[in-house]
Protein backbone atom coordinates (compact mmCIF):
# COMPACT_ATOMS: atom_id res chain seq x y z
CA UNK A 1 0.00 0.00 0.00
CA UNK A 2 1.56 3.40 -0.72
CA UNK A 3 -0.42 6.78 -0.43
CA UNK A 4 1.19 9.69 -2.81
CA UNK A 5 0.28 13.17 -2.79
CA UNK A 6 1.07 14.62 -5.80
CA UNK A 7 1.82 18.56 -6.18
CA UNK A 8 -1.24 19.88 -4.22
CA UNK A 9 -1.80 23.14 -3.68
CA UNK A 10 -4.07 25.05 -1.10
CA UNK A 11 -5.91 28.46 -0.72
CA UNK A 12 -7.64 29.47 1.66
CA UNK A 13 -9.24 32.90 0.50
CA UNK A 14 -6.49 34.39 -1.36
CA UNK A 15 -3.81 33.35 0.77
CA UNK A 16 -1.68 30.11 -0.24
CA UNK A 17 -1.84 27.63 2.49
CA UNK A 18 0.55 25.38 0.41
CA UNK A 19 1.57 24.92 -3.23
CA UNK A 20 3.12 22.13 -4.95
CA UNK A 21 3.46 19.99 -2.22
CA UNK A 22 3.72 16.15 -2.65
CA UNK A 23 5.14 13.30 -0.08
CA UNK A 24 4.95 9.50 -0.41
CA UNK A 25 4.03 7.29 2.05
CA UNK A 26 4.40 3.41 2.42
CA UNK A 27 3.17 0.76 4.62
CA UNK A 28 4.95 0.95 8.25
CA UNK A 29 5.96 4.41 7.97
CA UNK A 30 4.65 7.62 9.96
CA UNK A 31 3.91 11.03 8.16
CA UNK A 32 4.58 13.79 10.56
CA UNK A 33 2.78 16.93 9.25
CA UNK A 34 4.43 19.81 11.37
CA UNK A 35 3.82 23.67 11.15
CA UNK A 36 2.80 26.91 12.91
CA UNK A 37 -0.85 27.56 14.09
CA UNK A 38 -2.94 28.35 10.71
CA UNK A 39 -0.14 27.10 8.41
CA UNK A 40 -2.64 24.73 7.10
CA UNK A 41 -1.70 21.18 8.81
CA UNK A 42 -5.47 20.62 9.28
CA UNK A 43 -6.29 21.25 5.83
CA UNK A 44 -3.40 19.34 4.53
CA UNK A 45 -5.21 16.36 6.53
CA UNK A 46 -8.72 16.98 5.36
CA UNK A 47 -6.95 16.89 1.56
CA UNK A 48 -5.55 13.43 2.39
CA UNK A 49 -8.79 12.20 3.96
CA UNK A 50 -10.58 13.11 0.82
CA UNK A 51 -13.05 15.67 2.33
CA UNK A 52 -11.79 18.48 0.68
CA UNK A 53 -10.65 18.70 -2.30
CA UNK A 54 -7.11 20.18 -3.02
CA UNK A 55 -6.76 23.56 -5.37
CA UNK A 56 -4.12 21.60 -7.50
CA UNK A 57 -2.57 18.51 -7.77
CA UNK A 58 -4.23 14.86 -6.32
CA UNK A 59 -3.66 12.59 -4.07
CA UNK A 60 -3.08 8.94 -4.39
CA UNK A 61 -3.84 5.67 -2.81
CA UNK A 62 -2.10 2.55 -4.49
CA UNK A 63 -1.97 4.26 -7.86
CA UNK A 64 -5.79 5.61 -8.24
CA UNK A 65 -7.04 8.96 -7.32
CA UNK A 66 -8.64 9.24 -4.28
CA UNK A 67 -11.41 10.97 -5.82
CA UNK A 68 -12.26 7.73 -8.18
CA UNK A 69 -12.31 5.62 -5.22
CA UNK A 70 -13.62 7.48 -2.95
CA UNK A 71 -16.27 4.90 -1.20
CA UNK A 72 -13.30 2.29 -1.31
CA UNK A 73 -10.86 4.39 0.24
CA UNK A 74 -12.86 5.87 3.10
CA UNK A 75 -13.18 2.43 4.46
CA UNK A 76 -9.11 1.93 4.37
CA UNK A 77 -8.85 4.50 5.81
CA UNK A 78 -9.78 6.61 9.96
CA UNK A 79 -9.83 9.93 10.73
CA UNK A 80 -9.85 11.31 13.50
CA UNK A 81 -10.03 15.13 13.73
CA UNK A 82 -9.64 18.01 17.00
CA UNK A 83 -13.22 17.30 16.49
CA UNK A 84 -13.88 13.67 18.88
CA UNK A 85 -17.08 12.95 16.18
CA UNK A 86 -18.81 11.12 19.52
CA UNK A 87 -22.52 11.82 20.54
CA UNK A 88 -22.56 13.51 24.00
CA UNK A 89 -26.53 12.05 24.77
CA UNK A 90 -25.00 8.21 24.10
CA UNK A 91 -23.35 6.29 26.44
CA UNK A 92 -19.34 5.09 25.70
CA UNK A 93 -20.71 1.87 24.48
CA UNK A 94 -23.42 3.20 22.38
CA UNK A 95 -21.17 5.09 20.40
CA UNK A 96 -18.83 2.84 19.83
CA UNK A 97 -21.66 0.46 18.49
CA UNK A 98 -22.87 3.40 16.55
CA UNK A 99 -19.25 3.57 15.29
CA UNK A 100 -19.32 0.00 14.11
CA UNK A 101 -22.48 0.42 12.02
CA UNK A 102 -21.53 2.94 10.20
CA UNK A 103 -17.60 1.09 8.88
CA UNK A 104 -17.29 -2.40 7.52
CA UNK A 105 -15.85 -4.26 10.69
CA UNK A 106 -17.71 -6.91 12.05
CA UNK A 107 -19.36 -6.80 15.61
CA UNK A 108 -16.28 -6.80 17.91
CA UNK A 109 -15.63 -7.33 21.47
CA UNK A 110 -16.78 -3.61 22.96
CA UNK A 111 -15.65 -4.10 26.25
CA UNK A 112 -12.23 -5.17 25.52
CA UNK A 113 -11.98 -2.21 23.10
CA UNK A 114 -13.38 0.09 26.12
CA UNK A 115 -10.42 -1.53 28.32
CA UNK A 116 -7.56 -1.03 25.87
CA UNK A 117 -8.69 3.07 25.71
CA UNK A 118 -8.31 3.07 29.65
CA UNK A 119 -12.31 3.38 30.14
CA UNK A 120 -12.54 0.31 31.29
CA UNK A 121 -15.55 0.40 33.83
CA UNK A 122 -17.17 3.60 32.00
CA UNK A 123 -19.47 1.42 29.35
CA UNK A 124 -22.69 2.40 30.44
CA UNK A 125 -21.74 6.16 31.24
CA UNK A 126 -22.92 8.67 28.96
CA UNK A 127 -20.50 10.49 27.42
CA UNK A 128 -21.80 14.16 28.61
CA UNK A 129 -20.15 13.42 31.87
CA UNK A 130 -16.63 12.23 30.24
CA UNK A 131 -14.08 14.61 30.85
CA UNK A 132 -12.66 16.31 27.78
CA UNK A 133 -9.81 13.58 27.65
CA UNK A 134 -11.98 10.70 28.64
CA UNK A 135 -13.85 11.83 25.50
CA UNK A 136 -10.64 11.57 23.45
CA UNK A 137 -9.98 8.51 24.55
CA UNK A 138 -13.04 7.21 23.15
CA UNK A 139 -12.35 9.09 20.17
CA UNK A 140 -9.46 7.03 19.55
CA UNK A 141 -11.30 3.81 20.23
CA UNK A 142 -12.31 4.44 16.48
CA UNK A 143 -9.09 3.15 15.57
CA UNK A 144 -9.69 -0.01 17.07
CA UNK A 145 -13.48 -0.23 15.88
CA UNK A 146 -12.53 0.46 12.14
CA UNK A 147 -10.02 -1.93 11.76
CA UNK A 148 -8.17 0.78 9.03
CA UNK A 149 -4.62 0.66 7.08
CA UNK A 150 -4.10 4.20 6.84
CA UNK A 151 -4.75 6.45 10.08
CA UNK A 152 -5.00 10.29 9.74
CA UNK A 153 -5.18 11.66 13.16
CA UNK A 154 -5.29 15.86 13.59
CA UNK A 155 -3.66 16.72 16.70
CA UNK A 156 -4.21 13.24 18.42
CA UNK A 157 -2.72 14.26 21.48
CA UNK A 158 -5.21 17.19 22.95
CA UNK A 159 -6.64 16.53 25.67
CA UNK A 160 -4.93 13.59 26.19
CA UNK A 161 -2.93 12.84 29.82
CA UNK A 162 0.75 11.21 30.34
CA UNK A 163 -0.89 7.97 30.10
CA UNK A 164 -3.15 8.41 27.46
CA UNK A 165 -0.56 10.01 25.29
CA UNK A 166 1.44 6.57 26.08
CA UNK A 167 -0.89 4.67 24.75
CA UNK A 168 -1.80 6.24 21.62
CA UNK A 169 1.90 6.32 21.37
CA UNK A 170 1.53 2.27 21.79
CA UNK A 171 -1.25 2.18 19.28
CA UNK A 172 0.57 3.88 16.15
CA UNK A 173 3.58 1.33 16.92
CA UNK A 174 1.44 -1.75 16.98
CA UNK A 175 -0.43 -0.40 14.28
CA UNK A 176 3.18 0.37 12.43
CA UNK A 177 4.35 -2.82 12.99
CA UNK A 178 1.43 -4.12 11.62
CA UNK A 179 2.32 -2.93 8.69
CA UNK A 180 -0.35 -0.01 8.62
CA UNK A 181 0.97 3.89 8.16
CA UNK A 182 0.06 6.91 10.25
CA UNK A 183 -0.36 10.47 9.36
CA UNK A 184 -0.44 13.01 12.23
CA UNK A 185 0.01 16.50 12.94
CA UNK A 186 0.79 17.86 16.29
CA UNK A 187 2.10 20.66 18.31
CA UNK A 188 4.06 17.91 20.89
CA UNK A 189 7.22 16.53 20.39
CA UNK A 190 6.65 12.79 19.25
CA UNK A 191 9.14 10.25 19.59
CA UNK A 192 8.43 6.91 18.10
CA UNK A 193 11.22 4.53 18.87
CA UNK A 194 11.88 1.97 16.32
CA UNK A 195 9.74 3.30 13.75
CA UNK A 196 10.03 4.89 10.21
CA UNK A 197 9.21 8.54 10.65
CA UNK A 198 9.34 10.72 7.32
CA UNK A 199 8.01 14.65 8.19
CA UNK A 200 6.35 17.28 6.18
CA UNK A 201 7.16 20.88 7.43
CA UNK A 202 4.60 23.38 6.28
CA UNK B 1 -15.18 -10.97 8.80
CA UNK B 2 -17.47 -9.28 7.42
CA UNK B 3 -20.94 -8.47 8.78
CA UNK B 4 -24.10 -10.24 7.84
CA UNK B 5 -25.94 -8.48 6.79
CA UNK B 6 -26.57 -4.28 6.43
CA UNK B 7 -29.62 -4.38 7.73
CA UNK B 8 -28.76 -4.94 11.16
CA UNK B 9 -26.62 -1.37 11.03
CA UNK B 10 -29.40 0.38 9.39
CA UNK B 11 -31.56 -1.04 12.50
CA UNK B 12 -28.99 -0.11 15.07
CA UNK B 13 -28.70 3.81 13.36
CA UNK B 14 -32.15 4.19 13.37
CA UNK B 15 -32.26 2.91 17.49
CA UNK B 16 -29.75 4.99 18.28
CA UNK B 17 -31.65 7.71 16.60
CA UNK B 18 -35.01 7.43 18.13
CA UNK B 19 -32.81 6.80 21.66
CA UNK B 20 -30.67 10.17 21.54
CA UNK B 21 -34.34 11.60 21.23
CA UNK B 22 -36.20 10.11 24.17
CA UNK B 23 -33.30 10.97 26.11
CA UNK B 24 -34.11 14.52 24.89
CA UNK B 25 -37.64 13.79 25.05
CA UNK B 26 -38.94 17.37 27.06
CA UNK B 27 -36.81 19.32 23.65
CA UNK B 28 -38.70 17.05 20.94
CA UNK B 29 -42.30 18.74 22.83
CA UNK B 30 -41.13 22.08 22.19
CA UNK B 31 -42.37 22.37 18.26
CA UNK B 32 -45.50 20.35 19.55
CA UNK B 33 -45.66 22.93 22.11
CA UNK B 34 -45.52 25.80 19.94
CA UNK B 35 -47.92 24.58 17.31
CA UNK B 36 -50.69 23.99 20.15
CA UNK B 37 -50.14 27.53 21.61
CA UNK B 38 -50.60 29.17 18.34
CA UNK B 39 -53.78 27.45 17.56
CA UNK B 40 -55.19 27.65 21.15
CA UNK B 41 -54.46 31.61 21.17
CA UNK B 42 -56.32 32.61 18.17
CA UNK B 43 -59.62 32.05 19.42
CA UNK B 44 -58.62 33.66 22.36
CA UNK B 45 -57.52 36.78 20.67
CA UNK B 46 -60.29 36.98 18.14
CA UNK B 47 -63.65 35.44 19.66
CA UNK B 48 -65.01 32.46 19.86
CA UNK B 49 -67.47 33.07 17.06
CA UNK B 50 -68.25 29.65 15.11
CA UNK B 51 -68.08 30.85 12.11
CA UNK B 52 -65.40 32.94 12.24
CA UNK B 53 -63.10 30.17 13.77
CA UNK B 54 -64.43 27.98 10.90
CA UNK B 55 -62.98 30.04 8.30
CA UNK B 56 -59.78 30.60 9.44
CA UNK B 57 -59.08 27.01 11.10
CA UNK B 58 -57.22 25.53 8.09
CA UNK B 59 -54.91 28.70 7.79
CA UNK B 60 -54.38 28.86 11.48
CA UNK B 61 -53.17 25.15 12.08
CA UNK B 62 -51.40 24.87 8.94
CA UNK B 63 -49.36 28.21 9.49
CA UNK B 64 -48.88 27.09 12.90
CA UNK B 65 -47.93 23.65 11.46
CA UNK B 66 -45.42 25.29 9.26
CA UNK B 67 -43.54 27.75 11.61
CA UNK B 68 -42.97 24.47 14.12
CA UNK B 69 -41.31 22.74 11.46
CA UNK B 70 -39.10 25.51 10.60
CA UNK B 71 -38.42 26.00 14.30
CA UNK B 72 -37.10 22.13 14.25
CA UNK B 73 -35.22 22.47 11.15
CA UNK B 74 -31.80 24.63 12.23
CA UNK B 75 -31.14 21.60 14.41
CA UNK B 76 -31.41 18.72 11.86
CA UNK B 77 -27.39 18.67 10.86
CA UNK B 78 -26.52 20.71 13.63
CA UNK B 79 -25.00 19.20 16.55
CA UNK B 80 -23.87 16.33 14.04
CA UNK B 81 -22.05 19.51 11.97
CA UNK B 82 -20.49 20.98 15.57
CA UNK B 83 -19.02 17.59 17.56
CA UNK B 84 -17.61 16.09 13.72
CA UNK B 85 -19.79 13.07 13.61
CA UNK B 86 -21.40 14.69 9.98
CA UNK B 87 -17.68 14.20 8.65
CA UNK B 88 -17.65 10.65 9.71
CA UNK B 89 -21.20 9.95 8.07
CA UNK B 90 -19.73 11.33 4.96
CA UNK B 91 -16.47 8.96 5.22
CA UNK B 92 -18.94 6.21 6.84
CA UNK B 93 -19.23 2.10 4.91
CA UNK B 94 -22.91 3.24 4.09
CA UNK B 95 -24.47 5.79 1.40
CA UNK B 96 -24.78 9.14 2.88
CA UNK B 97 -28.29 9.23 0.68
CA UNK B 98 -28.89 6.12 3.11
CA UNK B 99 -27.59 7.98 6.14
CA UNK B 100 -29.41 11.08 5.45
CA UNK B 101 -32.60 9.62 4.74
CA UNK B 102 -32.75 7.28 8.39
CA UNK B 103 -32.05 11.25 9.89
CA UNK B 104 -34.71 12.15 7.85
CA UNK B 105 -37.33 9.49 9.41
CA UNK B 106 -36.46 9.89 12.37
CA UNK B 107 -36.99 13.53 12.56
CA UNK B 108 -40.42 13.57 10.94
CA UNK B 109 -41.56 11.12 13.25
CA UNK B 110 -40.29 12.73 16.30
CA UNK B 111 -40.69 16.72 15.42
CA UNK B 112 -44.00 16.26 12.74
CA UNK B 113 -45.96 13.37 13.35
CA UNK B 114 -46.66 13.91 17.20
CA UNK B 115 -48.43 17.21 15.61
CA UNK B 116 -50.50 15.78 12.50
CA UNK B 117 -52.03 13.15 15.10
CA UNK B 118 -52.79 15.99 17.62
CA UNK B 119 -54.42 17.91 14.63
CA UNK B 120 -57.82 16.24 14.92
CA UNK B 121 -57.88 17.57 18.42
CA UNK B 122 -57.01 20.78 17.83
CA UNK B 123 -59.34 21.03 14.58
CA UNK B 124 -62.20 19.65 16.73
CA UNK B 125 -61.78 22.72 19.33
CA UNK B 126 -61.86 25.07 16.05
CA UNK B 127 -65.35 23.72 15.20
CA UNK B 128 -64.07 21.92 12.51
CA UNK B 129 -66.11 18.71 10.94
CA UNK B 130 -64.85 15.16 10.73
CA UNK B 131 -64.64 15.18 6.61
CA UNK B 132 -62.84 18.37 6.83
CA UNK B 133 -60.58 16.73 9.48
CA UNK B 134 -59.65 13.94 7.11
CA UNK B 135 -58.85 16.45 4.27
CA UNK B 136 -56.89 18.00 6.82
CA UNK B 137 -54.44 15.17 7.93
CA UNK B 138 -54.56 13.89 4.64
CA UNK B 139 -52.87 17.28 3.33
CA UNK B 140 -50.49 17.88 6.53
CA UNK B 141 -49.07 14.10 5.75
CA UNK B 142 -48.48 15.06 2.09
CA UNK B 143 -47.47 18.51 2.80
CA UNK B 144 -44.86 18.50 5.80
CA UNK B 145 -42.63 15.96 3.90
CA UNK B 146 -42.03 18.51 1.63
CA UNK B 147 -41.81 21.25 4.03
CA UNK B 148 -39.21 19.07 6.04
CA UNK B 149 -37.06 18.09 2.70
CA UNK B 150 -37.20 21.13 1.16
CA UNK B 151 -36.13 23.30 4.86
CA UNK B 152 -33.49 20.46 5.21
CA UNK B 153 -31.31 21.22 1.96
CA UNK B 154 -31.81 24.77 2.92
CA UNK B 155 -30.28 24.59 6.34
CA UNK B 156 -27.63 22.01 5.51
CA UNK B 157 -26.24 24.28 3.23
CA UNK B 158 -26.11 27.09 5.20
CA UNK B 159 -24.43 25.15 8.26
CA UNK B 160 -21.06 27.00 7.59
CA UNK B 161 -23.01 30.07 9.44
CA UNK B 162 -22.90 30.09 12.38
CA UNK B 163 -26.79 31.29 13.73
CA UNK B 164 -28.05 30.45 10.32
CA UNK B 165 -31.78 30.75 12.21
CA UNK B 166 -33.19 34.28 10.63
CA UNK B 167 -31.64 33.37 7.31
CA UNK B 168 -32.81 29.91 7.15
CA UNK B 169 -36.24 31.64 7.64
CA UNK B 170 -35.50 33.92 5.24
CA UNK B 171 -34.68 31.62 2.31
CA UNK B 172 -37.22 29.11 3.69
CA UNK B 173 -40.31 30.77 3.44
CA UNK B 174 -40.74 31.85 -0.36
CA UNK B 175 -40.34 27.66 -0.58
CA UNK B 176 -42.86 26.90 1.81
CA UNK B 177 -45.43 28.82 0.15
CA UNK B 178 -47.05 26.70 -2.35
CA UNK B 179 -47.48 24.09 0.13
CA UNK B 180 -49.39 26.46 2.40
CA UNK B 181 -51.40 27.31 -0.10
CA UNK B 182 -52.81 23.97 -1.62
CA UNK B 183 -52.54 23.10 2.04
CA UNK B 184 -55.17 25.05 3.06
CA UNK B 185 -57.13 25.30 -0.36
CA UNK B 186 -58.01 21.56 0.39
CA UNK B 187 -58.73 21.86 3.67
CA UNK B 188 -61.20 24.85 2.21
CA UNK B 189 -62.70 23.00 -0.76
CA UNK B 190 -64.06 20.26 1.15
CA UNK B 191 -65.33 22.63 4.05
CA UNK B 192 -67.05 24.72 1.08
CA UNK B 193 -68.47 21.44 -0.02
CA UNK B 194 -66.47 21.11 -3.28
CA UNK B 195 -63.51 17.82 -4.03
CA UNK B 196 -60.32 18.43 -2.55
CA UNK B 197 -58.80 15.92 -4.83
CA UNK B 198 -57.34 18.81 -6.93
CA UNK B 199 -54.64 20.52 -4.27
CA UNK B 200 -54.45 17.29 -3.01
CA UNK B 201 -52.62 16.00 -6.12
CA UNK B 202 -50.51 18.67 -6.76
CA UNK B 203 -49.34 18.15 -2.76
CA UNK B 204 -48.45 14.70 -3.80
CA UNK B 205 -46.58 15.34 -6.61
CA UNK B 206 -44.75 17.71 -4.58
CA UNK B 207 -44.25 15.04 -2.04
CA UNK B 208 -42.53 12.71 -4.50
CA UNK B 209 -40.49 14.96 -5.77
CA UNK B 210 -39.18 15.97 -2.74
CA UNK B 211 -38.73 12.63 -1.68
CA UNK B 212 -36.65 11.80 -4.78
CA UNK B 213 -34.37 14.62 -5.49
CA UNK B 214 -33.63 16.42 -2.18
CA UNK B 215 -31.96 13.81 -0.39
CA UNK B 216 -29.20 14.23 -3.24
CA UNK B 217 -29.55 17.65 -3.03
CA UNK B 218 -28.77 17.25 1.00
CA UNK B 219 -26.07 15.07 0.21
CA UNK B 220 -24.32 17.36 -1.89
CA UNK B 221 -24.74 19.96 0.77
CA UNK B 222 -23.34 17.99 3.37
CA UNK B 223 -20.28 17.64 1.30
CA UNK B 224 -20.08 21.10 1.03
CA UNK B 225 -20.24 21.65 4.49
CA UNK B 226 -17.71 19.25 5.81
CA UNK B 227 -15.34 20.61 3.15
CA UNK B 228 -15.17 23.52 4.93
Amino acid sequence: MILQAKNITCLRGHRQLFTDLSFTVNSGEVLLVEGENGSGKSTLLRIVSGLRRPDAGEVVWNEQAITAIAADYSQQMVWVSHRNGINDSLTAKENIQLSISLSKSAVLNINQILERVGLKGYANTPVRQFSAGMKRRLALSRLLTQQASLWILDEPQGALDKAGIELLDNLITEHVANNGMVIMSSHHDVQFNNLTVKTCRL
Amino acid sequence: MNKMTPFHDVYSLISSEFLVAFRHRYEALNPLLFFVLVCLLFPLGIGPSPQLLNTIAPGIIWAAALLAILMSLSNVFRTEYDDGRLELMVLANHSLVLLTTIKLLAHWCLNVLPLILLSPIIASALGMSFDVQITLILSLLLGTPVLLLVGTTVSTLTLVIPQNGMLLALLVLPLYVPVLIFGTSAVNATAAGMSAAGPLYVLAALCVLSLTLSPFAIVSAIKIGVSQ
